[in-house]
């Protein structure tokens, strides 16, 4: 019982961190440090980096340009790619659909989709909750009805994460509604943006932001060789996906990361704010706090074992989920509360790399502490919100 | 990286956990607890014979070279069965001071007889006034020609009434919360001076109150140097603490475990309870506690035992998370058995209760997590 790495997992650790040093985009590092938001083509740059060295599709098999890495070597590109604070992989490609469709996909779709994921040439979302389905989500009622060799799509998508920069979305939507369980008659389909009747409208979120959207469809044509799988299987390829999505957002390097960032902040405060260096209180909530990430590290780490020896991520990575989500949550929380004051001004736009930080209002990080704490409430209900994360474990789990 | 345990552990695991299944049920358990002496010597006489005494030591010093991860998976099962021999006084505690300070002739004689099973042992770590600070030590040991003569009190010593041997810190030089200055003696039960007072506790076991009276000790029976034994002292009540909190997460799975069964049982509104939702996840938040008790139990097992500084750190560490999740643990499994979870029949009062002593047992969550803190880098 040991968490040592091999020789050659130490030699793949150097590379990786040589690899963030030297490849890793300045500008963009500047970005993510000041937490200016990234423009589209930011993302697209970086994972075309990571594209280029073949690091891109990371839990792909390498027959489809994966990385053919061992569970040791994912995690510890995680890790790395943590500290360096580098933007994550916008997962709905290369972490969702990709696998759909290397997976249950056909040979001709496989090779018309996959490239183009792996290269981050085409940008994609995800097509699953609706006004009505929430955590209910088997009840969605978007249709898809053939006609001819096409299908044609009605209805309302709705919390589409960054839809307004999308090619593609990949939807969960009824091919039949004469089924005995509601879990039934769904299926999982590729939609181009650019059909006409698909229109995108933007839901603005509580801090103020522009992530999420609604995606209405009205009479949009599909071709039927956009259905993946078997039709009316969507629901189990959906779930499949959900779990890789929950093991995924659990998110522990980075909040390791952010942990020692506010460590950092209280340690070095300067004369301009006040040092919380002598609240014992505050330390205590941190220590707490790093204990129970600590945990959960070590909870992954089993995880991962598991997966290594062939068990796929079960309903434990709910458990990953849950946690994780929570304890980001408590992070932001902490970031707002050392900030005090200066967590309040609310000026969005004073955030660009051409501006100069000593204009700003506050102090870059301090102000943004408060979006970031608004923005990632999310966090807990998006994924299968964690209390429909209870559920799969009582049911799954417990055998309840 | 490797969660897996060798063949060996696992062989060990099954003893063990047979023995429980087979020999040492919860009636035996309350007939053991209820009786007149502390523990079964015919159960502890199954520990020696087992090898089990022998198996945390250096083969140099008679032992079998195991190591933490060992001593988990026993103190798992000691938890899980609620059982009272002392496994963590005679070779965690006594053995841990012998195994780390004694002499080529102290450990030949004491630690060779606590394997054997013939002497039984402990070590009296706390005073009346001094809470969970090892270092808070007001006995006193003054030289005087060639012998100590030890003055003071020791509250709570765990096989206390049983041993032989009882080792104790006292002070030889500076100030009551001083690190410096405290000794470590090997005292005979049979000394003049020693008067005690045995009670039974509430988790079913028992402890001493020990006064000590112009108790003479030789010189010989000093372990380690004079003023010297701070260090060993805290390490051995660290491994210890390790040895605990894996005895607790044995206990609050079980905790777990019986309730997730009675849930499925238990008939309330024509329905088993388990199938509502409140207490679906309220059993779900007791699984995730224990998962994460048994992460941290395993980053702890699994730290560098060189590195004390972050060992010390990831016990205390665990401890923390032992003091709350256990009591998360405890208190919700006694309320989902509702009247059932509070009565003295039922095993889950009493795992209950023997986890609510381990949570306070070398300090409590509040105290280790200052000690976590304290110990990080500032």
């Amino acid at each position: 019982m040991h968490t040592n790495f091999t020789p050659e997992e130490h030699d793949f650790e150097q590379e990786v961190q040589a690899f963030f040093k030297d490849k890793y985009p300045d500008d963009i590092k500047q970005k993510q440090d000041r937490a200016i938001p990234l423009l589209k083509e930011d993302f697209i740059r970086w994972q075309k980096v990571l594209y280029e060295q073949g690091w891109a599709a990371i839990n792909w098999p390498v027959e489809y340009g994966g990385t053919g890495w061992s569970t040791v070597q994912k995690y510890i590109f995680a890790n790395e790619m943590a500290k360096a604070n580098a933007p994550a992989i916008v997962p709905f490609g290369l972490g969702m659909v990709g696998p759909v469709i290397y997976t249950y996909g056909n040979e001709e779709q496989k090779q018309r989709f996959l490239p183009d994921i792996a290269a981050s040439n085409v940008w994609w979302c995800q097509g699953y909750s609706e006004p009505g389905s929430g955590s209910d989500l088997a009840s969605l009622k978007t249709r898809a009805d053939r006609d001819g060799n096409e299908y044609i799509v009605n209805g309302t998508k709705t919390w589409t994460t960054l839809g307004q920069m999308a090619d593609w979305i990949f939807c969960l939507l009824r091919t039949s509604s004469d089924v005995a369980r509601k879990q039934e008659g769904i299926s999982f389909i590729l939609v181009d943006m650019k059909t006409p009747g698909v229109t995108v409208r933007p839901i603005i979120t509580i801090e103020g932001g522009h992530e999420v959207n609604e995606v209405h469809f009205e009479d949009v044509r599909v071709p039927l060789n956009n259905l993946i799988g078997e039709e009316g299987k969507g629901w189990t390829y959906g779930k499949v996906l959900l779990q890789h999505e929950r093991t995924s957002i659990a998110g522990v390097a980075r909040s390791e990361y952010r942990l020692n960032r506010l460590k950092d902040k209280i340690r070095n405060a300067d004369k301009a704010q006040p040092s919380l260096q002598g609240d014992n209180s505050f330390l205590r909530k941190i220590a707490a706090l790093e204990i129970e990430l600590k945990a959960l590290e070590y909870t992954e780490l089993r995880t991962l074992a598991a997966v290594s020896v062939g068990n796929a991520p079960g309903p434990e990575s709910s458990l990953l989920k849950i946690r994780g989500t929570e304890i980001q949550q408590r992070l932001d929380e902490l970031f707002m509360e050392a900030a005090g004051y200066f967590s309040l001004p609310y000026v969005p736009d004073q955030y660009s790399l051409e501006s100069n930080e000593t204009m700003h209002v506050g102090f870059g990080s301090d102000t943004v502490s408060s979006l970031q704490y608004f923005n990632n409430r999310k966090a807990s209900i998006y994924g299968g919100s964690n209390e429909i994360q209870k559920n799969i474990i009582a049911k799954h789990v417990l055998g309840l | 990286m490797d969660f897996s345990i060798t063949e060996e552990q696992s062989a060990l695991k099954d003893v063990i956990s047979r023995f429980i299944d087979n020999e040492y049920d919860f009636e035996r358990r309350m007939k053991i607890a209820d009786g007149e002496t502390a523990f079964n010597h015919e159960v502890w006489n199954f520990f020696v014979e087992q090898g089990f005494t022998a198996i945390l030591f250096s083969e140099e010093d008679g032992g079998l070279d195991g190591g933490a991860v060992e001593m988990m998976l026993i103190m798992k099962e000691i938890g899980r069965g609620l059982m009272l021999e002392p496994f963590l006084e005679n070779i965690v505690l006594a053995g841990g001071v012998l195994k780390r300070l004694g002499t080529t002739k102290q450990k030949e004689q004491w630690l060779g007889e606590i394997i054997n099973g013939e002497i039984q042992a402990t070590v009296a770590f706390t005073e009346p006034q001094s809470r969970f600070n090892l270092n808070d030590i007001s006995t006193t040991a003054k030289k005087q020609n060639n012998q100590f003569i030890i003055n003071g009190k020791k509250s709570f010593v765990p096989n206390g009434a049983d041993a032989d041997l009882i080792i104790m810190p006292a002070r030889t030089s500076g100030s009551q919360s001083d690190t410096h200055g405290i000794t470590l003696f090997g005292v005979s039960k049979e000394s003049d001076g020693l008067s005690f007072n045995t009670y039974k506790t509430v988790d079913g076991h028992s402890a001493t109150e020990i006064t000590i009276t112009n108790v003479k000790i030789t010189a010989d029976c000093v372990i380690g140097n004079i003023d010297e034994g701070y260090d060993c002292l805290e390490e051995t009540i660290d491994e210890a603490t390790l040895a605990i909190c894996a005895e607790a997460i044995g206990i609050m799975r079980s905790l777990h475990d019986k309730t997730v069964e009675y849930s499925k049982n238990r008939v309330q509104f024509g329905i088993p309870i388990g199938g509502f939702q409140a207490l679906q996840h309220r059993m779900v938040d007791n699984l995730m506690a224990c998962e994460q008790s048994e992460s941290l139990l395993l980053w702890a097992v699994m730290t560098d035992a060189k590195n004390t500084k972050n060992l010390k750190k990831a016990i205390s560490g665990l401890k923390y998370q032992i003091g709350t999740a256990g009591k998360h643990v405890g208190q919700e499994a006694v309320q989902l058995h509702g009247g059932m979870g509070i009565s003295w029949e039922l095993d889950i009062a009493h795992l209950f209760k023997r986890l609510s002593a381990l949570e306070i047992l070398f300090g409590n969550a509040d105290f280790h997590l200052q000690r976590f803190i304290d110990l990080s880098d500032s």
